[in-house]
């Protein structure tokens, strides 16, 4: 999408805290109004992908460039806030700044959280802090909301709601999004574009592509690849038990999987 | 009643009012071992200010903050874990103090008073030390107020929204360190942490806002205090423990207040 202005951009990175490779050579961009979900199996290094593209640690190789001026909304994953610290939602809110009282006001009823706002922090339900946590990062007015696995500890239902809630954000304030997930199925309807990655850059796209690639579904299974399953994408590696990079022929290569595919 | 016991009280209440907000900061951030280890690093302050004839204030003052710093520095390798470090910071630095009193000939006979406090021996000099100090501590705490709460509750949270989270925790260790500076002249070395930390966990179940918790911790430490003095001149009891016995009793008290986190509304 070369007309959409582009607010993040992450080229080649390679995280290595303490000389283990977490990151192998990503690239990933943002740009403005779009929602990109970045998804892969626990361990993949999502959470250190979103933090180097936040600015929260630093790539030993490559380069992340983020818009002047870039707003960010974020929502962290698993906030837990020690019973010994009394703070009211409402406190919680108002940590995170300053906002015009018309758009908290606004922020409140979009994302129903006004009836919590008197209540101890600790005596909200994983699926309505989530929501505490959206509104927080919305009173910023970002450009960009990161999200990291905004439905984790939600049922079914508060989950359907969370990504609803998203699209609608999205929709009506124009700031785009960054979703990580560790599972494609659940993020597909609201999203524009998929980065699947497991330490390197498994594959990115779009959605209804990414769940037919043979990465994407030897990582996760069949179930959104239907049987049609025509793809001209072919592959060059399988995946070892830990997720490293194997060339075919050592380990075991999944049945009907082709060589050569391009990455990145 | 004698005037020194006046000082006494002054003093005690001083520290108190300082001891409440910066210890809810210690039992929020749980860093209860970091304050023991910058208190145990003053004794090795007051030998040095003995040794290099400086004055004592400034010596526990200034051994603190290089203890605060050094902790900051040696906690970016992380090839220890923080309570070894502390661990390891804190008793060297104890008994490195206590090892240098042999050459301090009149810190030796005092050293007992510098172990458990000796808030009965407050001067009018302490006095200026403990109010303009803690004022100057106080104020600092208070500009820092938001950003710390900020990052006490999540840092890269705080991070992200802009607060400079590094500045922020080293500023609060420095103040810190002046806090539990003003503190040792009450409780003394050994029991530092406690006047800093009791308050403040009685004040829970009192507060239902950070702010509550930091006035409530204060004022539990000033009833402790006034507590202490007054059983430690009844029954001629130590008044360092004295006033740590009775910030006890109150947080025992304070948890018979129900918990409003397991009400349900």
């Amino acid at each position: 999408m070369p007309d959409r202005e582009r607010l993040v951009e992450g080229r080649g990175l390679v995280f290595r805290p303490g000389g283990q490779t977490v990151l192998d050579g990503i690239d990933i961009t943002v740009d403005r109004g779009e929602i990109v979900s970045l998804i892969g199996p626990n361990g993949a290094g999502k959470t250190s992908l979103v933090r180097l593209v936040l600015g929260l640690a630093r790539p030993d190789a490559g380069s992340v460039w983020r818009r002047d001026g870039l707003v960010v909304g974020y929502v962290p994953q698993r906030l837990v806030i020690d019973p010994v610290l009394p703070l009211s939602a409402q406190r919680f809110l108002a940590l995170g700044g300053q906002a015009p009282a018309a758009l908290r006001a606004e922020v409140l009823a979009e994302v129903g959280v006004a009836h919590l706002l008197a209540r101890p922090v600790q005596r909200i339900s994983g699926g309505e802090f989530q929501r505490l946590l959206l509104a927080r990062a919305l009173l910023r007015r970002p450009d960009l909301l990161v999200l990291d696995e905004p439905v984790q500890g939600v049922d079914v239902t508060g989950q359907a709601e969370i990504y609803e809630m998203i699209a609608r954000i999205r929709e009506r304030r124009g700031c785009a999004v960054l979703l990580v997930s560790h599972d494609l199925h659940l993020v597909m309807a609201a999203t524009d574009r998929v980065v699947c990655i497991n330490r390197h850059l498994c594959c990115a796209g779009h959605p209804e592509t990414v769940s037919r690639h043979p990465e994407y579904v030897a990582l996760f299974g069949p179930g959104l690849a239907d049987k049609l399953a025509h793809y001209a994408h072919r592959h060059d590696h399988v995946h070892g038990a830990g997720g490293e990079v194997l060339p075919i022929g050592e380990g075991a290569a999944p049945a009907g999987m082709e060589a050569r595919h391009d990455h990145g | 009643m004698d005037e020194f016991i006046w000082r006494a009280l002054a003093g005690g209440l001083g520290v108190a009012l300082i001891a409440g907000p910066f210890g809810c900061f210690i039992v929020w951030r749980r860093m209860a071992y970091f304050g023991d280890t910058l208190a145990h690093s003053a004794l090795l302050g007051v030998t040095l200010g003995y040794l290099l004839d400086l004055d004592l204030n400034l010596g526990i003052v200034a051994t603190s903050l290089a203890v605060a710093v050094l902790l900051v520095a040696a906690g970016r390798s992380q090839t220890l874990g923080t309570d070894t470090l502390l661990g390891i910071v804190s008793h060297s630095a104890l008994a490195l103090g206590i090892v240098l009193t042999t050459f301090v000939p009149d810190l030796r006979v005092d050293l007992m008073s510098y172990l458990f406090g000796d808030i009965l021996a407050v001067t009018g000099a302490d006095l200026l030390w403990i109010w303009g100090g803690g004022a100057l501590a106080g104020l600092a705490l208070l500009a820092l107020w938001r950003p710390l709460l900020a990052l006490t509750v999540h840092s890269e949270l705080a991070e992200v929204e802009g607060v400079p989270v590094t500045l922020v925790r080293i500023a609060f260790m420095l103040l810190l360190a002046i806090a539990v500076s003003l503190a040792l002249k009450v409780v003394g070395i050994v029991l530092v942490t406690s006047l800093l930390i009791i308050p403040a966990a009685a004040a829970r179940r009192l507060a239902g806002s950070p702010e509550q918790m930091a006035v409530a911790g204060a004022a539990l430490g000033c009833v402790a205090v006034a507590g202490g003095l007054g059983g430690s001149l009844v029954w001629d009891t130590p008044t360092g423990p004295s006033v740590v016995v009775t910030a006890s009793l109150l947080f025992l008290l304070s948890r018979l207040v129900p918990d409003r986190l397991s009400l349900s509304r």
